[in-house]
């Protein structure tokens, strides 16, 4: 007897989760430091699809690409970031008002529209006020986006916090701007931190919207690979993934630990 | 407690200003222009003229034959697609409970120092670009890839597994996309269960099987049903699953819309009608969820 936690082939299922989930991500991995031309046939380690990123016939292209989409996932992480902590401190701190469940719903607007509707929406706004689709509606629309993904860690965090230390603040004769920078906002750091880092991923991540509202000739890394892999997946393709790959990983990770640390301090 | 004093009431309206700004300017606003659209009139180049019509909704559901002049009947094209991405939509959510129910509960299970170190494994590839999986999902099950050779040199097939352009490769691609999503809130919900109720139901000689079948599943039911929300609603209007993985015969709903919205031969007002149902789809499913989590809550 096991104890009522236990259910036989449960631990399998698990694995064979695991294994599903990271299979492909494993196998392009490896392929990507494959020495041979053809994607088929192993050619021993190598690193020269590394070589061929930065240095191939479409290497300008992908940097073009990647540097598009590294300028834009910062600004649009940043300024949804900003955004979303000023709504979390309304919604959490701000006690009842009148139109804060009609504020919830607008902050979750963005997750409740399927990707694909909200990429069409985008698009017709943009072309019905005559904004020219490129960067700009590109940033944008990932700002808008974004800032759901930014508000949830940074409210979760916020509720955490006890008004207590605050009012110690302020019955130590701290105004009211000492006591939020020099208290809430160092004990709300990890929650903007994570917040940001989760947004920063999205934004990097998206295909569908970007593709819609990106314009001809702009493009971000996700539809630079899109645009490439339709003619069939490269070696180069494998690389570009794996380093993306292992950019999530160390993203993911870094919020993990953040978040965690953020748990143990008060 | 939180907001325990007052002195941030005031500033709550104005701190809201940014947000309401810009999700009601670039998300609220675009939806309800997108709803405009689907009545207007398509333009030959893939524009719209503001003529208000009904035309798109008609070319969805209704067909009078290939001249336009025989009698109205029911245009089946675009109704059998979004009925095969709901029926995909559908065994993806099964298939991703059958396996995620388990492994959540497996997790949850765990001394606490490993739980940790499980749900990041769960979590890492939800956060790797859903581009990136897809495409190497397609490069391991590819006529010659990986998986076909290992499959072959085991000598458990001669020929490749023909499972590119499938709809059984489109449902693998949308179970791989969105498994994380299911495991997630089950595993919050197995994580609040009280064990007791499976120890009360053991004492009263209830078999494993019958405790989870009447104790447990009952009980974190709404963890559950976020799960298949959390997957249903992103699978119907997939794109990259159906589009790298599956073939013409595999069409769905985010496929046809799409291509209303590229180059000369788009229509925009009636991808804006197909939009619109879709968001229709979604809406009903999620005030189905709203009143089933309303009862939960008083029940």
């Amino acid at each position: 007897m096991k104890g009522v936690r236990h259910y036989p082939g449960f631990l399998s299922i698990t694995v064979l989760c695991l294994t599903i989930l990271y299979a492909p991500l494993i196998v392009i991995m490896a392929y990507s430091f494959n020495g041979s031309t053809s994607i088929t046939q192993w050619g021993g380690l190598s690193l020269r699809w590394y070589g061929e990123v930065f240095t191939g016939p479409e290497a300008s292209r992908f940097g073009q690409a990647a540097w598009n989409s590294i300028t834009i996932a910062l600004m649009a992480s940043t300024a949804a970031t900003i955004i979303a902590t000023a709504a979390a401190l309304a919604m959490v701190k701000g006690g009842r008002f009148r139109g804060r469940s009609a504020s919830f719903a607008l902050i979750n607007l963005p997750l409740m529209v399927p990707e694909i509707v909200t990429a069409v929406a985008s698009l017709i706004f943009f072309t019905t006020i005559g904004l020219t689709t490129g960067y700009g509606t590109i940033l944008i629309a990932h700002i808008t986006f974004c800032i759901p993904f930014a508000y949830l860690p940074l409210a979760a965090r916020l509720e955490g916090i006890e008004a207590t230390y605050e009012q110690a603040a302020r019955d130590l004769y701290a105004t009211r701007a000492q006591a939020f920078r020099l208290i809430l906002l160092p004990l709300l750091a990890p929650g903007v931190a994570s917040g940001w880092l989760l947004a920063f991923i999205i934004s990097l991540d998206d295909f569908i919207i970007t593709n819609f509202v990106k314009g001809a000739g702009m493009e971000t890394l996700p539809t630079a690979i899109f645009g490439s892999v339709k003619q069939g997946i490269k070696p180069n393709i494998m690389a570009i993934s794996t380093l993306m790959l292992a950019a999530s990983v160390l993203f993911v990770t870094a919020a993990y630990l953040i978040n965690r640390k953020g748990r143990q301090t008060p | 407690m939180a907001g325990g004093d007052d002195s941030w009431r005031p500033l709550a309206r104005p701190l809201l200003i940014p947000i309401w700004v810009v999700i009601g300017v670039f998300s609220l606003l675009p939806v309800l222009l997108m709803a405009v659209y689907s009545f207007l009139t398509k333009e030959f180049r893939g524009g719209v003229e503001w003529d208000f019509t009904l035309a798109a909704y008609d070319q969805f559901f209704v067909t009078r034959g290939l001249f336009g002049d025989e009698p109205a009947q029911i245009e089946w094209t675009y109704i059998t697609i979004f009925w095969r991405s709901i029926w995909q939509a559908l065994i993806c959510t099964a298939l991703c409970l059958l396996i995620g129910f388990p492994t959540a509960w497996f997790i949850a299970t765990r001394p606490a120092q490993s739980r940790g170190i499980w749900l990041f494994l769960i979590t890492i590839p939800y956060w790797v670009n859903l581009l990136i999986r897809t495409v190497s999902l397609k490069f391991l099950i590819r006529d010659n890839g990986p998986l076909n050779e290992g499959l072959m040199a085991l000598g458990l097939i001669n020929d490749p597994l023909p499972l590119v352009n499938t709809n059984l490769a489109v449902q693998l691609g949308l179970f791989y996309s969105y498994l994380p999503f299911m495991v997630l809130p089950i595993y919050a919900a197995v994580e609040r269960y009280n064990f007791a109720l499976s120890e009360a139901a053991a004492d009263l000689y209830a078999s494993r099987w019958t405790t989870l079948r009447e104790i447990v599943l009952p009980v974190v039911k709404p963890g559950l049903i976020a799960g298949c929300i959390l997957v249903f609603v992103p699978a119907l209007g997939a794109f990259l699953a159906p589009d790298l993985l599956g073939g013409a015969k595999t069409f769905m709903i985010g496929s046809l819309i799409d291509e209303q919205f590229k180059g000369s031969q788009g229509n925009w007002p009636f991808g804006a009608a197909a939009s619109m149902i879709l968001m229709t789809l979604v809406l009903i499913v999620l005030v189905f969820y709203a009143r089933a989590a309303s009862r939960e809550g008083a029940a």
